[in-house]
């Protein structure tokens, strides 16, 4: 009866997190956040550009405090602000003295440091913006989060329409162009879903943390599957799964939402390497055995 | 690019080409007539890329006229050393990129799409690879991987890269018959090659570059010249025919035949081993090693 009692508590207590509406709202933003920055980060890091998305939500920070400070929606202000900088990185980098990572360094930072610029002339807002770098899932109103499953959408449908040339151009984009696709207008469209996500993952991670949730499924999807739609489909699943799973483990050891989801999907990572190292020894190892019978019969034969 | 009458399937007049504002050839004249094997020969940077690209009209032009017939669709075979073989992606998802215009704006590709792509990797030999990641690929079914990606095209036009680098002789000769076949069944045929006996010597029709511009056209036997392959390459070149076959070897500048001359073979050539056939019943010429 006292075990029963025991089981039945602890289920309540797993339940609990259920209870409060503003643990709802973060950890549906946190799954769906998880879910899209995952589809996104697939592109990002099979174009070997994990570092754009570091800089980018950096840049972002730029652009949502000058938003904030002039009184413009902070989304779109966001949004355009990062547009604007892939815009100026992809000018940069087409020049060849300064190449791809020089150009999302210089642009970046520099958008960045107007944000910070900004901050310390209106030292009121110091509080806001600390909100902005950490991420603050658990004070999102109910509108935050229509905004947020709104880009989500949106981001969805652009990546649905553009799948096939967003892949040709991912595998081998020297030769896209010479199929017919319009390289240089994907490119633009994915820039701008690429902003959008960060700004829609902005509230859920914040600016430091960004990078991470874009990275880590896909690569852990990565080291699971050698075929692209299945390696998205799974990246997309890790993403959703501990998004939702790091917000909901964050209320029962009290650390921050935003950084508790990037420890999970880190946790997961390490769990999926750690397989894979298993695997390939024993593979090894079944290798060398069957090696060593096939020379044991050799030499009875002789 | 302008078109052109019924006569050519490219035309490219006075034409100079490059990238951002360098010019990398000029004084291009060339016409490719449909159903046309055609091969670039030249030392590497000499333009052999550019040429092949200015007829998927890519590099800038920056003089002459660069026409190609309507409705002539291109099948474009990139060298292999340009891809990431560490995507994730299987044989037939790349040769299905080839068709992304179909249904293109549905991320996933149709029974139809996946039945014809399934007949152009049995037609090059590799349907049972279909589904097996392109990172466990040999040199040369990395090459008709791209070729099916091509073909799945049904092209009027076939550009190739460098198609037999990297492989063996054995992969090389196979490619090569493949090429060969698919010229028959009427598609134009053009790639570029560094391999001069293997693979520029069998070809009908040679175009060779250096100098930043067209050194010469026409069959082998006029173009692996001494004199045009000393400009080319800047090197002294030996020039062997033996029969049908033309054979090119650099050599010192200090070495007989040095000058330019066209030797005959049995002075200067062991022939050892002359199989009677090859599988497909076709005379194939040994190798050769220069004992003079």
């Amino acid at each position: 009866m006292r075990t029963a009692k025991l089981t039945l508590a602890r289920y309540l207590t797993m339940l609990e997190p259920f209870e409060f509406g503003f643990m709802q709202r973060a950890m549906i933003a946190a799954t769906l956040v998880g879910g899209v920055t995952a589809a996104v980060g697939v592109f990002v890091i099979l174009r070997r550009l994990a570092y754009i998305g570091h800089g980018l939500a950096h840049s972002i920070f730029g652009g949502a405090v000058v938003s904030f400070t002039i009184g413009f929606n902070f989304f779109l202000g966001a949004s355009l602000w990062g547009a604007f900088s892939v815009f100026l990185i992809n000018q940069a980098a087409r020049r060849r003295q300064i190449g791809g990572d020089a150009a999302i360094g210089i642009v970046t930072t520099a958008a960045f440091a107007i944000g910070i610029a900004v901050i310390s002339r209106a030292r009121s807002f110091t509080r806001d913006f600390e909100a902005a770098l950490f991420g603050e899932i658990l004070g999102i109103t109910n509108q935050d989060l229509y905004v947020t499953a709104g880009m989500v959408l949106l981001i969805a449908v652009v990546m649905f329409l553009l799948w096939k040339p967003l892949v040709f151009i991912t595998f081998d984009q020297d030769v896209a162009t010479s199929y017919g696709i319009p390289v240089r207008w994907v490119e633009a469209i994915f820039s701008l879903a690429l902003a959008a996500t960060v700004v829609a993952a902005l509230q859920v991670l914040g600016v430091t943390l960004i990078a991470a949730a874009l990275v880590i499924p896909p690569v852990v999807a990565r080291l699971l599957t050698d075929s692209f739609p299945r390696l998205f489909i799974i990246a997309v699943v890790i993403g959703a799964v501990t998004g939702f799973l790091g917000v909901y483990v964050s209320w029962f050891v009290d650390v921050s939402s935003g950084a508790t989801v990037v420890l999970v999907q880190s946790a997961v990572f390490a769990l999926t390497l750690g397989w894979g190292v298993l695997e390939s020894r024993r593979g090894f190892s079944a290798a060398r055995r069957a090696e060593r019978l096939a020379g044991l019969e050799r030499s009875l034969n002789d | 690019m302008a078109t052109v009458g019924v006569d050519a399937l490219v035309e490219l007049q006075g034409v100079a080409l490059g990238y951002e504002g360098v010019v990398a050839l000029r004084d291009v004249d060339v016409t490719i007539a449909p159903g046309e094997l055609i091969g670039i020969v030249g030392p590497s940077g000499c333009g052999k890329t550019t040429l092949l690209r200015s007829l998927l009209g890519e590099p800038e032009l920056y003089a002459g006229t660069a026409k190609v017939a309507d409705n002539t669709r291109v099948g474009y075979v990139p060298q292999v050393e340009t891809v990431d073989w560490n995507f994730p992606i299987t044989v037939e998802q790349v040769a299905m990129l080839g068709s992304w215009r179909t249904r293109r704006w549905l991320p996933w590709t149709s029974r139809a799409e996946r039945s014809r792509a399934r007949v152009v990797l049995s037609q090059l030999g590799i349907a049972d690879l279909a589904d097996r990641p392109i990172r466990a690929l040999s040199g040369g079914q990395q090459q008709r991987t791209f070729l099916a990606r091509a073909l799945i095209r049904s092209p009027d036009l076939l550009l190739l890269d460098e198609p037999t680098s990297g492989v063996d002789i054995k992969t090389r000769h196979e490619i090569l018959h493949q090429l060969a076949g698919l010229n028959t069944a009427g598609v134009t045929v053009v790639l570029t090659t560094h391999d001069l006996n293997g693979v520029a010597s069998h070809l009908p029709r040679l175009i060779a570059l250096g100098e930043q511009t067209v050194l010469a056209d026409g069959p082998p036997s006029e173009v692996l010249q001494p004199g045009i392959l000393e400009r080319a390459y800047g090197q002294p070149m030996l020039v062997v025919q033996s029969g049908h076959e033309t054979y090119v070897l650099p050599i010192p500048e200090e070495a007989p035949g040095a000058h330019g001359d066209v030797l005959p073979p049995p002075e200067v050539v062991n022939v050892i081993g002359r199989p009677d056939s090859d599988e497909d019943g076709e005379a194939d010429s040994g190798p050769i090693s220069d004992n003079a």
